[in-house]
């Protein structure tokens, strides 16, 4: 998975949030804060305020789409991997985040949405995904990157979803996060094999990190001075650490595992504060990275439109299945 | 191409299913999620693919999510609750001499 917590209004969305206590019905609302507070969970049948099931099938579709539109970086190296081992693991790691895609889409579903609705809006660039896919996947190096750092970054950020208010969100949460930690253990192995080798094999890793650190370390969302919607996702049990933690958290876990695999980090700033007992880092590029949210990065209109193409040449099919089986129907009417 | 034509699709949408999976002889099948498929088989041959992938499951059904009737959450009270004033049913109701040991 790769959602990156970002409180970013689809392009749809009216910019002003109304109160929410104020228009729905006290009595539910009431129950509803009271079930939450006892960190409760709740089911799609039960009544929530309608914020909730919006800020919900906002974030869950973007995780969605994001773990679709990720196929697509990785999806390029699958006929270039360097050994059939290293394809036969892209292919599998590729196809679980399709798995990813489907578990997340089913949850939002259960909210009210359908998968096709959803889809539209991806399709149509109303509804964002992570902009960590915006950027190219320019070296085999890359893949083993995107496997360590990005996924590893995804990790620290699903891991609290896992306990998430709403049940089936949680419970799609739990079963990714199973199958995540296979993608960032053959990232980093991938790359502690290339550090074996060659010095150009080595230069190769250190470029692929140096393009990506500064992007994953984006990827947990705005600071969180700058993140207004966040405090609503903790009251609600949907955010369960906030944006600079969670940052916090993953660069601590991360500079161990670059000395050993032999990378500097590209960070001049990047050192242990004794006093925090924790790395200090330096400052992000919140204007790139806004940049790329709002469609302007590098890659964001190839994904979308391979993505779009890929969806318009696969009808055929979706309509042959819809065929084949109504035409099952009618024989077994007959007989 | 463009995407203004999906709009009319919604209705071409594949069924949901409802999956369920055992995951070894001698175990239930358990709920485990949810996918769209055009007809049964397909839902079958969808399920092994996103929900057993690493050997979870040695056999899976597959229901349409439309054929499920589900209690409905106000019920609780009233669908649920007279059980809670029958304590008699539970072996801890009962108070056995302490000499008579585990039973």
């Amino acid at each position: 998975m790769y959602t990156q917590s970002f409180n970013v209004p689809d392009d749809s969305a009216p910019k002003g949030k109304p109160s929410v206590a104020a228009i729905e019905p006290p009595e539910l609302m009431q129950k509803f804060d009271a079930s939450i507070d006892a960190d409760g969970r709740i089911e799609p049948q039960d009544w929530m305020p309608e914020a909730y099931r919006k800020t919900l099938v906002r974030q869950i579709s973007q995780h969605a789409h994001s773990e679709i539109v990720g196929m697509l970086p990785e999806g390029n190296w699958i006929s270039r991997a360097p050994s059939l081992k290293r394809k036969a693991i892209l292919i599998a790691k590729v196809q679980d985040e399709g798995g990813h895609g489907l578990y997340l889409y089913s949850a939002a579903e259960t909210l009210g949405t359908s998968r096709d609705q959803m889809l539209d809006g991806l399709h149509s660039g109303r509804a964002k995904y992570s902009s960590i896919f915006n950027y190219p996947t320019l070296t085999w190096a890359d893949v083993g990157v995107i496997g360590w750092l990005v996924d590893g970054a995804a990790i620290m950020n699903q891991i609290p979803l896992c306990r998430c208010s709403y049940g089936p969100y949680a419970r799609a949460m739990i079963r990714v996060c199973k199958e995540e930690s296979f993608h960032q253990r053959q990232g980093y192995e991938a790359l502690l094999v290339m550090m074996t080798g060659t010095a150009e094999q080595k230069a190769m890793v250190q470029d692929a990190v140096n393009r990506w650190w500064w992007k994953c370390l984006a990827m947990f969302g705005p600071p969180d001075a700058d993140s207004p919607n966040s405090a609503q996702g903790m009251r609600w049990g949907i955010k369960r650490i906030s944006n600079d933690d969670l940052r916090q958290k993953f660069v601590d876990a991360t500079v161990p595992q670059a000395e050993v695999l032999g990378i500097t980090l590209p960070d001049p700033d990047l050192k242990w504060n004794e006093a925090r007992q924790h790395y200090d880092y330096g400052q992000i590029d919140w204007d790139e990275f806004w940049a790329t949210v709002n469609g302007n990065g590098p890659c964001n209109k190839e994904r979308l439109s391979t993505r779009v193409k890929a969806w318009n040449e696969g009808q055929w099919v979706r309509d042959a299945a819809l065929a084949h089986a109504r035409k099952q129907n009618q024989m077994k009417e007959a007989a | 191409m463009n995407t203004a034509t999906k709009t009319t699709k919604a209705l071409s949408e594949w069924p949901l299913w409802e999956v369920f999976v055992r995951s070894k002889q001698g175990l239930e099948h358990k709920h485990c999620g949810s996918l769209h498929a055009s007809d049964a088989q397909h839902a079958l041959q969808m399920a092994r693919d996103v929900y057993t992938r690493r050997q979870e499951g040695v056999s899976i059904w597959v229901v349409q999510s439309n054929s499920i009737t589900a209690s409905a959450p106000d019920d609780k009270g009233e669908f649920f609750e007279p059980a809670s004033d029958k304590i008699y049913r539970h072996p801890t109701f009962y108070t056995i001499p302490e000499e008579v040991g585990h039973m």
